[in-house]
């Protein structure tokens, strides 16, 4: 296949499917946040307070067994909570594991250390210090990913952010990550159609210029859209009363199991933080 | 350029968060103002538009493509405070939901592409455009650099932070504990990208957005619309109210002058004379100047000169000060509190000269 002929279907389908991947990982997490696992069963303020310290002692651990170590106990949790190993591995894993493999590969050659093995032909030189600097990268992005899709993978959105309030984000900053969720789906769904209909009248191939002004074309019309519809939300908004006051709900209950939850993510972190000076 | 979880230290994460927030805060601050009531449906939508534009692919001229940011568009269409939490808010929802980009990196994501990228465009948008007609192609053409140096300055930004990280995490072995690329590496394999294929998809959109708009629906881009937050300034009602994030960074950034410590050995260039007969200074000295040898003896000028001047706080401390990092903190406050009496000596001056003329007019 000749590149034009690819590029010219690509742009427009390769929009549309990240659009559809992006739909697909929300309505994804929304089925596995209704399950009965253990994530989905403690207080979402209790997950918040246990898996956000594991990601930043993922960052900060200096011994490379202590950061497996972290990566095996996201992987039991991830098991006891439902969440598929194949679906970890395949929205997780292989990503960054491509992304941060190929921005680590040079390092295996570039970092000064002990020789540990010569490429033949290339006679480069593979260091010890190398290959831990790639693995430190490699173990701690994948570690800290994980954890962090559990969190989300697990908890609705809205209680999720309800939840951040424990971390005293202001609740002005709550409210608005709410109904930007909201309305992404919205602005989704309006480029999805947008990119659907071009698609639907187009018959022959768009050189690169046309393409170019038929990207920048839906961004302009969709954030006059976007203008317009922030204006109408205002309206919808103080036409039921909003006089510039937000106020959230409150109706998380913390019972035993959270409390024996969240001593058990304690004791993992402290030992992490401990072993991993 | 989302970095990840695991790429910079901890630390590194802290200062970079401690450098938003302030930002964060004027940003806030300035837009309610502006829209008072109106804020928390414009801030959510604008950041749902952010969040759906960074999906779009733009083709590029060589038959690639490339995704934007969006930072460039949004600075010129609400400036520069707006889209400052707006791309933040899109960051956010990116990196918690969607995995793309760390959360303890996000201070660092916000800083480096929605704080900095928007107040490059900003200034680029303003100083290309000028006062041209708000149809002229020169908007065009502003408001595609703006994007365009945007981006370059962004990852200008994220290469240097991630490219300090070898010099000051290392294991016992030596291996970096974090990104593992020194600048030298870091910047040029960052910038090739960036200045080529990323800024373009950015040039493009904030170019193309502009051009649209001019169009369809200039008044987005003539008049200020509700979102534009670039009106004029009502008059200060105290200095301490204006000036207030600008102390509270100042503050920040003298608690922070301790991280030079962290620094081995001597800044290249900036030896004593004392050090050139120091056997393992001289080690030092070689190593840092690519294994030359420094002169046998000490610089004769350096030897004369340096009886010249002694300052009162040695190594930036005073000698009675006996932990370091009290010592850099104190000579930061007494250094700062220097500059500052000058300044206010300079004011009172004027001051005087101008026969007391009103300071502030409406």
């Amino acid at each position: 296949m000749k590149p034009n002929a690819k590029n010219s279907r690509g742009v427009v389908e390769r929009t549309l499917a990240s659009i559809v991947d992006a739909l697909e990982h929300a309505f994804y997490a929304e089925e596995l946040t209704k399950t009965n696992g253990l994530l989905q069963r403690i207080d979402p303020r209790v997950k918040i307070v246990a898996l956000l310290p594991l990601v930043v002692i993922a960052a900060l651990a200096r011994k490379l067994w202590v950061i497996v170590a972290l990566f095996v106990v996201a992987v039991a949790v991830a098991t006891l909570s439902n969440v598929p190993l194949r679906t970890l591995a395949k929205r997780v894993w292989l990503g960054v594991l491509t992304f941060s493999g190929v921005i680590s590969l040079p390092a295996l050659f570039l970092t000064p250390g002990r020789t540990l093995y010569t490429l033949p032909l290339l006679g480069w030189i593979v260091t010890a210090q190398g290959l831990r600097a790639a693995l430190y990268l490699i173990m701690r992005a994948e570690t800290a990913a994980t954890f962090s899709v559990l969190l989300v993978l697990c908890t609705p959105w809205s209680n999720l952010l309800k939840a951040l309030r424990v971390l005293r984000v202001p609740i002005v900053l709550v409210v608005v990550l709410g109904m930007t969720y909201r309305y992404i789906f919205l602005l989704l769904r309006s480029a999805h159609d947008m990119f659907r209909s071009r698609k639907s009248r187009m018959v022959g191939r768009l050189d690169g210029r046309e393409q170019r002004r038929a990207a920048t074309a839906s961004v302009g019309v969709l954030m006059s859209k976007t203008l317009q519809l922030s204006g109408d939300v205002y309206l919808a908004m103080r036409s039921r009363g909003f006089q510039g006051e937000v106020h959230v709900l409150d109706e998380f209950r913390t019972g035993w199991f959270d409390w024996i939850m969240s001593a058990v993510f304690v004791t993992v972190a402290a030992l992490a933080l401990w072993f991993g000076r | 350029m989302h970095i990840p979880d695991g790429y910079l230290s901890p630390s590194t994460c802290a200062v970079l968060y401690g450098t938003a927030i302030p930002f964060w805060y004027v940003a806030f601050a300035r837009v309610k103002r502006l829209l008072n009531t109106r804020l928390v449906p414009l801030l959510a939508v604008v950041s749902a538009f952010c969040f759906v534009i960074m999906m779009f692919n733009v083709p590029l001229p060589g038959g690639t493509t490339g995704h934007a940011v969006g930072v460039g568009a949004a600075t010129v269409v609400l400036g520069p405070w707006a889209s400052m939490l707006a791309v933040s808010i899109a960051l956010l929802i990116q990196a918690v939901f969607f995995g793309d980009g760390g959360i303890t990196t996000l201070g660092a994501n916000c800083f480096n592409m929605a704080i900095v990228g928007s107040l490059a465009a900003h200034f680029v948008y303003r100083v290309m455009a000028g006062r041209s007609a708000i149809t002229s192609s020169r908007r065009v053409l502003a408001a595609g650099l703006a994007g365009y140096a945007a981006i370059n300055v962004a990852a200008l930004f994220t290469a240097t932070e991630l490219g300090i990280q070898p010099l000051f995490f290392k294991d016992a072995s030596g291996a970096p504990l974090y990104a593992p690329y020194a600048l030298h590496i870091a910047i040029p394999a960052m910038m090739l990208g960036h200045l080529t294929f990323a800024g373009l998809a950015e040039l493009f959109v904030s170019g193309g957005v502009v051009a649209y708009l001019q169009r369809t629906n200039p008044v987005l881009l003539g008049q200020k619309p509700s979102a534009r937050v670039d009106e004029p300034r009502p008059v200060a009602t105290s200095v301490w109210g204006t000036t207030r994030p600008l102390w509270i960074r100042l503050a920040l950034l003298m608690l922070l002058t301790p991280l030079g410590i962290l620094a081995a050995g001597t800044a290249w260039g900036e030896w004593g004379a004392k050090e050139f007969s120091d056997p393992q200074m001289r080690q030092q000295i070689a190593a840092a100047s690519g294994n030359i040898a420094p002169p046998s003896q000490q610089p004769q000028g350096l030897a004369r000169l340096s009886s010249l001047w002694s300052a009162p706080f040695p190594q930036y401390a005073p000698p009675f000060v006996h932990r370091p990092a009290f010592g850099y903190v104190m000579s930061a406050v007494f250094g700062s509190g220097l500059i500052l009496g000058f300044f206010l000596l300079m004011a009172w001056v004027t001051d005087r000269r101008g026969g007391g003329a009103p300071r502030a007019s409406p």
